[in-house]
């Protein structure tokens, strides 16, 4: 019976190190969550941003809400994207969902 | 209890006799989660960090399109604007992307009236006058400067300009700010030689959010070049990019779907030689059926949850603790400044059981049910 015992000691750490990691994340997401989303709303109003600041290669990765209509694939139709960034920007809706009614301006 | 004890003891054993093989799944199958979830935590922290930035964006963003292409708006459309019904401010905003040529990277240069508040997340203030800067901690870094330092970026006269470094944003906005080159707003125009009555695109405020989508009809009967993009749009795109259903994560996803069904039907299909003879055994020293059902079941279950669970940890520390550094380097892209990703800790239940259910689950199905084939043969059979 000592293997059995071993492997249910290894796993009940386990859960209890994955409750802890949960119970942590809630009680810092509570506890910092009004601050931080004041603080980013701040920066955000005062700097008048509207996108984040991940990927800088070019226009429409660095602000995909704001680029042209052709974008991600700009350059000229069905172009090969540059970047990897546009692999993981997916096309418009309305381009795989036939019955999509959504009119979209912004790139998705 | 003590009975299903000893099948789970005998099911280790048996586990341990073909310990290369299964340490082999185990590694993998660990892997593949760690893998998916690194993913999943990753793009849900990320888009509560939107959600947090959409909070403070203007319900409006106005630009002026010409041929298909993002122009400079004319600051006279701000008066138009403003005297529609339910909008409040207008602000003309000024920025422009900067190449430098010393870092190889871009900048996005941004333009402040002089009479901003105070900022939490930035050291030091925000430029209030001619020759100064505020920048993010990914210039710094690049660049490097410090706070009092001075940089030196090319204007649209081929002439080099210096700025004081009066700020630096704080680390946990570089999200947000990593790339930012703020100036006042006469060094911007200076700085690309903007025409005076043009500003780069509109923030719109409007009073009540219903009413957005109207005061965006109207702005575009009044200017048909005019593109108003709404906080939704911002709200949806961002969505797109980070849902676990889009893009390269679902290629991934796809992929590791495909490669963990693949496992598991390779062993639905059929057990090893060696397997069927221990269940022949097995049922020839009076096990029943059921009682070599549970034997598998706990196999299964041993390999899946422990896989599962070093997986999902692994995924925990490799994404929080250490800022996703693999995932990052696959996102990096070509960008010459790219944020290190210190997030705020954000686990669901959700997330933890929708990955639970693809991967235990068919693993536990995958290993009982070519063994209940086994199991209900005459063992004779089986042995023979």
């Amino acid at each position: 019976m000592i293997k059995s015992k071993i492997f249910l000691a290894a796993t009940l750490l386990e859960l209890v190190l994955l409750a802890g990691f949960l119970v942590h994340s809630r009680r810092v997401e509570k506890s910092t969550e009004s601050l931080r989303t004041s603080q980013t709303a701040e920066l955000v109003s005062v700097l008048q941003l509207t996108d984040l600041s991940i990927w800088t290669e070019a226009r429409y990765t660095r602000h995909p809400s704001q680029a042209d209509f052709f974008s991600a694939f700009q350059d000229f139709p069905a172009a090969l994207e540059h970047f990897p960034a546009g692999s993981v920007v997916s096309p418009p809706t309305h381009l795989w969902l036939e019955e999509s009614t959504e009119t979209t301006t912004a790139p998705e | 209890m003590l009975r299903h004890f000893k099948i789970l003891e005998f099911a280790l054993s048996s586990l341990l006799r073909r310990r290369y093989k299964n340490l082999g799944i185990l590694v993998v199958y660990a892997f593949t989660i760690s893998v998916l979830a690194s993913i999943l935590f990753l793009t849900d922290s990320l888009k509560q960090e939107v959600s947090r930035v959409l909070e403070g964006v203007p319900e409006l963003i106005v630009q002026r399109t010409m041929a298909g292409r993002h122009e400079l708006t004319p600051i006279q459309y701000a008066d138009t604007i403003r005297a529609l019904p339910g909008v409040g401010e207008v602000r003309p905003r000024y920025w422009g992307y900067y190449y430098d040529p010393l870092t190889k990277a871009n900048y996005t240069l941004m333009g402040l009236s002089s009479d901003q508040p105070e900022l939490q997340q930035l050291e030091g203030r925000l430029p209030t006058a001619s020759g100064e800067c505020a920048i993010g901690p990914g210039v710094a870094e690049v660049v490097p400067a410090a706070l009092g330092d001075e940089i030196f970026l090319i204007d649209s006269r081929n002439t080099g300009r210096s700025f004081e470094v009066v700020g630096v944003f704080r680390q946990p906005s570089n999200l947000l700010t990593n790339d930012l080159v703020t100036l006042t707003v006469e060094d911007v125009i200076d700085f690309f030689g903007l025409p005076g009555d043009h500003a780069t695109d509109l923030a719109v405020q409007v009073f009540n959010d219903n009413e957005v989508g109207t005061v965006a009809a109207k702005i575009k009967q009044v200017f048909p070049e005019a593109r108003p993009i709404a906080r939704s749009e911002l709200r949806r795109t961002y969505d797109a990019l980070f849902s676990w259903r889009s893009g390269m994560m679902l290629t991934i996803f796809t992929a590791a779907i495909v490669a963990f069904a693949i496992l598991a039907w390779d062993k639905a299909t059929g057990i090893s030689a060696a397997e069927r003879l221990e269940i022949g055994i097995l049922k020839a020293v009076g096990w029943d059926t059921s009682d070599v059902l549970e034997l598998k079941f706990w196999e299964g279950l041993v390999i899946s949850v422990t896989a599962f669970l070093v997986g999902v940890l692994a995924a925990l520390v490799h994404v929080f603790f250490f800022g996703a550094p693999i995932l990052a380097r696959v996102m990096k892209g070509w960008s010459v400044v790219f944020p290190e990703f210190r997030l705020s800790p954000h686990v669901s239940l959700y997330q933890i059981f929708l990955l639970a259910f693809l991967t235990v689950v068919p693993y536990v199905f995958s290993t009982v049910i070519p063994s209940w084939k086994a199991a209900i043969t005459d063992p004779e059979t089986v042995t023979r």
